[in-house]
């Protein structure tokens, strides 16, 4: 039995301490944000944050993951009331089929906490961990670079 | 970018719209599609599916609470059309969004669309919609003329409510009662007119995508019914590999583990949890023997191996007298290694038995066709079971989808009564989806004094880009059953769409030309449609060649690609492209840089498109950074610009991972290119600097489709840029470092 905290709240996990987060997350958690892509850590597709820091969830087993804080794309907003990133994905229309999209927002949430005034170099080595085959970067950097503009504004007002 | 929202309060606003204006032509009367137009003996046909399925409530059906249900028998793949087909209803009914649901390819509730696929979901299905919702907005006022004691033509309609001059309404839903909504589309049916329009060719946002932003369940690999069971399978090593020896029970005796299934080498493990059954599958895989691997060609030598099997030779242009007299000749030879699909989540199903009845919810192109082919392998009457699409992570074609939902209903067979959901393994995706083929193109030409080419001749080497199921052979685990499935014998995909020779005749007009389709049997891989079949290698071909002769012509490609077109609507695309990238003729670019540009209307039958594009060479390592993209696109009437841009978008960005980098590797036996550090893919780093497309609208012609216009074009314009900046011509795909470096003598 693993304790896990997820967007927040407690959970009790039952599985066993080397399961991937991401069947817990999938399965367990019943959270459909984070997705199996690969299961070797090279798409990105499953990413969550662990403390802040955008991490494979296919390849992290929960027996590392006591007492530290996961977020996963539901932790970033709902559909009724959609997170700053989401916000500016959505209104960027930047996806296609987008099952690698929560991947790309968690991490962009990521970036804006760690690089809030990246240069377009560094949001592209930044987002280089995750993989996009329908082709809808050129979309996703203009969704990351108006999510940076935003929570910059933001910053100011506040 | 309009919200919905927005958008509904905007529809609210402008208030009724009088019926009276002048409608469009009907589309008896319009140049159509080749299934369109005068049927025999002058029977008016409906367009597009309608003339396949003409009943008005297989495509839209009215509710007595006044929302109307429309069925699409195509399903959205992550294009969008879901969001085009809900535009092309709202526009025609005139309901908001909100008051539409929509059904997509299910074999009990939709019509029986074929597959989605070829570009051909607007044509075939948003037109039959469009006119389907148009001809019950005609009835409905027709009734409510009635119900009113009114002239028809003086109410007005708006948001599902028809109001008379004298101010009495009556509600769409009031008027179900005494409907006929299951009578056929009537031919005079007419659609509005553009200027009419408030949702088609309007910013309107993607249905689908807040859902998919926030972790909705909205994919098949969401699903998550009560009582469902994780199933995984174990693919054999290679083709042709039969289990010969395997010992069940240390797998069978692992926590969670509810069955493993066999039959004939065909293997698989049921459990609680995934985990579980990923455990248990790596197990299964340790304790199996397989025998009898095929052996593969290799790699090096597949274009030489593939054009001594036996083809079968078709001449698909035959214009005027080759061996015409010209100032000079040039002959060129072209190639394409085998590419994948490589779907970013790998392919998914559930499947359900339920007494005699089998439920597949799966992301495959084709739910009739899977239905079909389901029937074949399990022996079952296709009545007895429902294939219903799902969305999944984007195909390209034929993926991994068909062989999932084959694994899950096999397996669902053996495990009655539970919902069993499969997922293939990454390495399982790439290893054994049928692939994108390896072809080989030979061209020459001759162009005379005044640098207009006088001869042309094209051959192209293929083997089919189509063994979609259908058959239960077709799909992969009716080949590994102990009584396996022979796969379908491979056809070629006739012209004018065609299959290996998809766009191999040029759309350029030349005196005399032969093009000939060698199509060959033989298929040493397992191959299938990969999004264009052998557009992209045809365009890529003819439009590097192209760019040859206009060296040859001491011509500017551009304009030497302009002398050659006759068509209009081609003129305007490739002018259109070079106008917005600036195209200046012998540009003065730094050392390393170049600047490329090709074009092709797709399968010579759909979109036109145009790109232009600079990029620079790296000589010491071989890489090649894209910098400025422009392209252009003339899509018909665009019922949703920004869907067009992506779909454009998205095409350059793929086409150009495709060109850069990407070839299936295979040893021996063995596919070797099975994850992303094999198979690499174009990651932020290397993508284009910027990509910019210009739609050019044409609100009085058909939907042309659009989702593959851009694969052959952004292929040729990067080898075209990559001879301007390095001197040298590379003819054979990939373009990746290794080769790169290779050519210019590195």
């Amino acid at each position: 039995m693993a304790t896990l905290t997820v967007n927040g709240k407690q959970h009790n996990i039952d599985a066993a301490p080397s399961t991937p987060l991401l069947y817990v997350l999938r399965n367990d958690l019943k959270l459909n944000g984070a997705k199996y892509g690969c299961g070797l850590g090279q798409c990105g597709s499953c990413t969550v944050l662990v403390d802040k820091e955008p991490v494979y969830a296919c390849v992290t087993p929960i027996s590392v993951l006591e007492g530290r804080t996961i977020t996963t794309l539901e932790g970033l907003g709902t559909p009724e009331n959609p997170g700053p990133v989401q916000r500016a994905f959505i209104a960027e229309q930047a996806a296609q089929c987008g099952y690698c999209i929560p991947g790309m927002i968690v991490r962009t949430q990521a970036l804006i906490e760690h690089k809030p005034k990246a240069t377009e170099q560094e949001i592209r080595d930044y987002m280089a961990p995750n993989l996009c085959r329908c082709g809808t970067q050129v979309r996703i950097l203009r969704a990351i670079r108006r999510a940076l503009k935003e929570t910059r504004t933001a910053e100011v007002v506040r | 970018m309009n919200a919905p929202h927005s958008r509904r309060a905007f529809l609210a606003g402008t208030g009724a719209l009088v019926i009276a204006f002048s409608s469009r032509k009907a589309f008896a009367q319009e140049g159509g599609p080749p299934n369109q137009g005068m049927g025999p003996a002058g029977v008016k046909k409906l367009p597009g599916d309608l003339s396949k399925f003409p009943k008005t409530d297989s495509w839209i059906k009215l509710e007595a609470n006044g929302r109307v249900t429309v069925f699409a028998g195509k399903a959205e793949l992550g294009t969008g059309v879901k969001t085009a087909f809900t535009q092309c209803a709202s526009e025609e009914i005139d309901l908001p969004a909100s008051s539409i649901t929509m059904i997509t390819a299910d074999t009990a509730l939709t019509n029986n669309e074929g597959y989605t696929a070829g570009s051909h979901s607007m044509q075939d299905c948003g037109t039959a919609i469009r006119y389907a919702a148009a001809d019950l907005r005609a009835t409905l006022i027709e009734l409510a003329a009635t119900r009113l004691s009114a002239n028809a033509a003086e109410l007005k309609v708006a948001n599902g409510v028809i109001t008379a001059p004298d101010g009495h309404k009556v509600t769409y839903g009031e008027l179900v009662d005494g409907l006929d909504q299951a009578r056929d589309v009537r031919p005079e049916t007419k659609i509005k007119p553009n200027n009419a329009f408030t949702v088609i060719g309007k910013p309107f946002d993607r249905v689908d995508i807040p859902g998919k932003l926030t972790g909705t369940e909205m994919y098949v690999q969401d699903m998550r019914p009560e009582g469902m069971l994780h199933a995984r399978v174990v693919r054999p090593p290679g083709y042709g590999a039969k289990l010969s020896n395997i010992d069940t029970a240390k797998a069978e005796k692992l926590p969670g583990v509810i069955k493993v299934v066999r039959d004939g080498s065909f293997l698989a493990v049921v459990a609680q949890r995934e985990d579980q059954a990923i455990l248990a599958m790596h197990v299964l895989e340790d304790s199996a023997h397989w025998d009898d691997q095929t052996k593969l060609p290799k790699q090096s030598d597949i274009h030489n191996v593939m054009m001594a099997f036996p083809h079968d030779d078709t001449t698909i242009l035959d214009k005027g007298i080759l061996g015409q007299p010209g100032a000079k000749s040039l002959k060129a030879s072209y190639s394409r290694q085998y590419q994948s699909h490589a779907s970013i989540g790998p392919s998914c199903a559930l499947a359900l038995m339920e007494g005699d009845k089998l439920t597949v919810w799966s992301h495959a192109q084709g739910m009739f066709p899977l239905q079909n082919g389901l029937s074949k392998l399990l022996a079952m009457p296709p009545e007895n079971i429902r294939c219903i699409h799902t969305e999944g992570s984007g195909c390209y074609g034929h993926n991994g989808a068909d062989d999932a939902a084959a694994d899950a209903a096999l397996i669902a067979r053996a495990v009655p009564g539970k919902p069993i959901r499969v997922q293939l393994m990454r390495e399982q995706e790439n290893g054994w989806e049928p692939f994108g083929p390896a072809m080989s193109t030979n061209v020459s030409a001759t162009v005379d004094a005044a640098g207009k080419i006088v001869d042309w001749q094209y051959d192209v080497w293929s083997t089919t880009h189509n063994n979609r199921p259908g058959g239960a052979g077709n799909l992969l685990a009716g080949q590994h059953l102990a009584t396996p499935f022979t796969p379908d014998p491979p056809k070629p995909i006739p012209q004018p769409e065609g299959g290996g020779d998809r766009n191999a005749v040029p759309l350029y007009v030349f005196p005399n030309a032969r093009v000939i389709s060698r199509f060959i049997p033989t298929m040493p891989l397992r191959v299938s449609a990969l999004r264009g079949l052998g557009a992209y290698m045809n365009v890529f071909s003819i439009e590097s060649f192209m760019d040859e002769m206009a060296d040859a012509a001491n011509t500017d490609p551009v304009e030497f690609r302009l002398k050659h077109l006759e068509d209009p609507r081609a003129r305007a695309i490739v002018e259109k492209a070079a106008k917005e990238f600036g195209w200046q003729p012998n540009a003065k670019l730094p050392r390393g840089h170049g600047q490329g540009f090709a074009f092709a209307r797709y399968k010579n039958l759909g979109a036109y498109c145009a790109v232009a594009m600079d990029l620079s060479v790296d000589r010491q390592t071989g890489i090649i950074k894209i910098g400025k993209v422009v392209a252009s696109v003339d899509s018909g009437e665009a019922v949703n610009h920004d869907g067009i841009r992506n779909q454009i978008e998205g095409g350059i960005v793929q086409s150009a991972s495709w060109t850069l980098l990407e070839e299936v590797t295979f040893s021996g036996t063995e596919i070797t290119s099975r994850d992303w550090s094999s198979y690499p893919i174009l990651r932020f780093t290397d993508i284009p600097d910027s990509v910019d497309v210009h739609v050019i609208d044409r609100p009085d012609e058909r939907f042309l489709g659009t989702g593959e216009a851009a694969q052959g074009p952004t292929g040729a314009a990067i080898a075209n840029a990559v001879r301007r900046a390095t001197g040298v011509r590379i003819r054979n795909l990939p373009l990746n470092p290794a080769n790169v470096k290779a050519a210019i003598g590195v």
